[in-house]
């Protein structure tokens, strides 16, 4: 087991290998492949990035790693070794001994993976305490020099504070911390810092980045995000359909990816607009403060909507961008201030507006899962506004909805399908067809590519770019990623903790010189290329909302 | 597959399912059911059948009394005879129709008050959803046969009083299982969009939410059904229920009660008061199987391949 392969000559012998996996997974009544056949090698202290669109496999091969397979599916075929230790013919036991002490685990949310009844120090050497690693004092003294190699503040005393007492960055750390403890030759990382906001994410990233390198683990680092994946792997591995697409260092997959699919994924983040802007402005939201309960989210909120433009309404969650929608929408009415339409005032609470003036106004989700009745065919979707809004019935409906079915890249066989038999990308498109019917001239759109792979991503804002060629709509564009603002919008509004920080034509919000926070978020984007994290971390040394936001925005509360 | 051609949305793939009517998909569920299913469905259908076609099937009237009186089990009278004079299988066969029938339309009248209510509840949310919700915890503090018995005293026992009372007591159940479920309903983006677009309420309440609360709600009316079933045997069983000449389960047990003790010298004789007793019980039963096999199919548990 201690053959060196020629290509990767700075790594060691081999850790894990996986020859020709079959993992099945349980629906519909019988058995189906969702991995089929990959091969897959790791060497000692070597970080594999594994990228692919959700659904992909990524997640289940990451699992089987530690010869793990979820509820429902079953590793079916191949082998797979690690550090000569046969895991699929392993017993539980002998498994169970491996996990936590010899491969560790990190998931997507650190929120639902710790225990918020028991501190974090705690949680972090129990693995070593149930494997006889080391002694309690050793331990807890070993934690904390990971906390303090995983850069959180204050490491000789966080370990005291429960899970809710810190930021979701320094959690996503701790967890990594907790994986480290043990001393691991191998950490499956799967989607760690999806769940953050970019300017976050990138001290989550460094420090793990840090801490593999310092004690020379091994890692597979599982993203749908290629920048990230840039910053983190030796090696690439590109999945498609539980199959592997290509598989290549870093560098050189960055430059010159071999396969068109992996192409086309590079391929999307090009798509780009420049920004236009008008004097015209439809819609205006007018020095509106906003409170949920006693707390106010929205300080003295301008923006204004050119028409027939895209307004992109940037910042972290948090920041008030959903809670400006839900005052133009009329769902929360605000305390002071104003949104006119048209230069007229409308009425503040959605109950005192006219039919036509909501018809005006309309949404997309974020989630188009959530944002379609399971129980309604797409024709009876689409077919209300048409029939709520204009009055038609019958056979004017059904040809209105077979038309905007068109409109969105769709065949009038979609009519009679049920949400649940659409995918992700068809989804939100009968929910843009939904909103479209009621002719509206502004919609908002609510983070409504987030939830998207890629290439979906892609044809979605395109189409939107398009309908807003055809009928002359105005966007309000709610997102938190550069590279979809790059895309689309006109003129980029930045939020921070509910106030306006710059509105302007998107050029020159993004051309420097920028307010402290436009330049820290602009600077926290993960770029396509190798050594941009150390160069965004050394930039950003020094700034002083960059040293509030690090750690979530957040005081922290003294403990106990 | 190529991979070159251009991305096509039509093209995705999505889960698309035949489409069947629910004639169909039905015939296919009970193919799979389970057995105790099976027989329960089989059980309810031969009840409904002998309440619809009781004058048909009922060798004797309802309340034909022109026999004697405790005759014993014979060719004429295959059950014997009541206290005064007349035929149990004939009381027994009408009995279906009435207590049934009487429960049946308790449980409908209770799905319709509370279900309703539940819907407003948590659709409008603030001070209706208290003051409703406030008003059914106290109904509920209750213990409802003993709040039953008052009001029957009160308003008399009627048939229409007996169906509006219980079926007011139990609408409170109704309202607390279908204002949980409609709560997870409510939050969801559709119901959000549905209003931003002018729904009204009733819109919302019958187009978005129920068809998504349904599964849970009809599994609560297979059990209500029961509830109601046993309340109302309960109440006649105590004479308060429904009134004679109406034939009625609970009433019969009542009746014939004192015939238990001439088990000694005729088993037979001491068999009849339980023969309403086991008509009640294994029509529950039944119902409970149907119900049990419903909820494991809607709520997704199933055993692990």
């Amino acid at each position: 087991m201690s053959s060196d392969t020629p290509e990767h000559p700075q790594h060691g012998e081999v850790l894990l290998t996986m020859r020709g996996v079959v993992i099945d997974g349980f629906a519909d009544e019988r058995w189906h492949e969702i991995i089929r056949g990959v091969d897959l090698t790791l060497h000692k202290g070597e970080v594999l990035g594994l990228i692919g669109e959700s659904g992909a496999g990524k997640s289940t091969l990451g699992l089987a790693a530690m010869g793990f397979a979820r509820p429902g599916c079953r590793i079916s075929g191949g082998e797979i070794v690690f550090d000569g230790i046969d895991l699929v013919a392993a017993s539980e036991r002998r498994k169970q001994r491996l996990r936590g002490s010899r491969i560790a685990y990190v998931a997507q949310s650190a929120a639902a993976a710790f225990n918020p009844a028991h501190t974090l120090l705690e949680q972090t050497v129990e693995a070593t305490l149930r494997h006889g690693l080391r002694g309690r004092a050793e331990a807890e003294a070993d934690a904390r020099a990971l906390y303090a190699a995983m850069d959180l503040p204050d490491p000789e005393h966080i370990g005291d504070r429960f899970p809710h007492q810190v930021s979701g960055g320094q959690l996503q750390r701790a967890m990594t911390a907790m994986a480290m403890a043990a001393r691991p030759d191998l950490i499956i990382f799967d989607e760690p810092t999806t769940a953050l906001d970019v300017t976050t994410q990138v001290n989550v990233l460094a420090a793990m980045r840090r801490a593999i390198e310092q004690f020379d683990t091994a890692a597979i680092y599982i993203t749908h995000d290629l920048a990230v994946v840039a910053q983190m792997a030796d090696r690439i591995k590109v999945l498609r359909y539980g199959e592997e697409v290509e598989e290549a260092p870093t560098e050189e997959m960055l430059r010159a990816p071999k396969h068109p699919y992996t192409r086309s994924l590079w391929a999307v983040r090009s798509l780009q607009k420049p920004g236009q802007t008008s004097s015209d402005l439809v819609l205006e939201i007018d020095g509106v403060t906003a409170a949920y309960g006693t707390v106010d989210v929205l300080h003295d909120v301008s923006i204004g909507l050119p028409r027939g433009k895209t307004v992109a309404l940037v910042g972290e969650s948090g920041s008030g961008k959903s809670t400006a929608a839900r005052v133009v929408t009329g769902l929360l009415p605000p305390r002071r201030g104003e949104v006119r339409f048209d230069g007229t005032a409308l009425p503040a609470d959605l109950k005192g507006r006219t039919k036509e003036q909501k018809r005006r106004i309309q949404m997309i989700y974020q989630m188009a899962d959530t944002a379609m009745n399971p129980r309604q065919t797409v024709r009876e979707i689409i077919g209300r506004p048409i029939a709520f809004y204009h009055g038609l019935r019958g056979r004017e409906v059904e040809r209105r909805v077979e038309r905007l079915l068109e409109q969105i890249e769709l065949d009038g066989s979609f009519a009679d399908r049920l949400p649940g038999e659409l995918s992700g990308g068809q989804k939100q498109r009968i929910c843009i067809a939904r909103a479209l019917a009621a002719e509206p001239e502004v919609i908002i759109c609510d983070e409504v590519t987030s939830a998207l792979d890629q290439i979906v991503q892609e044809g979605i804002l395109k189409l939107l770019m398009r309908l807003q060629e055809d009928h002359g709509l105005s966007y309000i564009f709610i997102t938190h990623d550069i590279a979809t603002v790059e895309a689309i919008a006109d003129e980029v509004v930045v939020m921070l903790e509910g106030r306006v920080v710059e509105q302007g034509l998107k050029e020159e919000i993004f051309a420097p010189p920028h307010p402290e926070y436009t330049e820290l978020l602009l600077s926290s984007v993960p770029e396509m290329e190798a050594g941009w994290l150390e160069r965004a971390i050394a930039r950003r040394q020094g700034g002083a909302v960059a040293d509030r936001l690090a750690e979530g925005g957040r005081d922290l509360p003294s403990p106990g | 597959m190529s991979e070159s051609e251009g991305y096509s949305a039509a093209a995705e793939v999505g889960a698309v399912r035949m489409r069947r009517s629910w004639r169909e998909r039905a015939w296919i569920e009970l193919k799979k059911a389970p057995f105790t299913a099976w027989l329960g469905l089989v059980i309810i259908l031969a009840y409904v059948f002998v309440a619809i076609f009781a004058p048909w099937l009922a060798p004797y009237g309802e309340a034909d009394a022109q026999f004697g009186a405790y005759e014993p089990w014979s060719g004429a009278h295959v059950f014997g005879t009541d206290q005064i004079g007349r035929d149990i299988l004939s009381r027994l066969i009408y009995g279906a129709r009435n207590t049934i029938g009487i429960a049946l339309a308790t449980t409908l009248l209770a799905f319709l008050i509370g279900g309703s209510l539940a819907l407003v509840a948590a659709i409008s949310r603030g001070w209706i959803d208290q003051v409703l919700s406030r008003a059914v915890d106290v109904l509920i503090s209750i213990p409802s046969l003993i709040f039953a018995l008052m009001l029957l005293s009160i308003y008399g026992s009627t048939t229409l009083s007996l169906i509006v009372i219980i079926a007011v007591l139990d609408s409170t159940r109704v309202f607390r299982l279908g204002r949980a479920v409609a709560m997870n309903v409510v939050v969801m983006d559709y119901v959000e969009a549905a209003r931003l677009r002018g729904e009204g309420l009733g819109w919302i309440m019958r187009r978005e939410i129920l068809p998504n609360i349904m599964p849970p709600l009809v599994a609560e009316f297979g059990l209500r059904f029961c509830f109601v079933f046993l309340t109302i045997a309960a109440l006649s069983f105590l004479g308060v229920g429904i009134q004679p000449p109406t034939a009625d389960w609970g009433s019969m047990v009542r009746e014939n009660a004192s015939l238990i003790q001439f088990a000694q010298f005729d088993l037979r004789a001491g068999i009849t008061p339980l023969l309403p007793a086991a008509a009640i019980a294994i029509l529950t039963i039944a119902v409970n199987f149907v119900v049990d096999w419903f909820l494991m199919k809607t709520s997704g548990l199933r055993d692990e391949p």
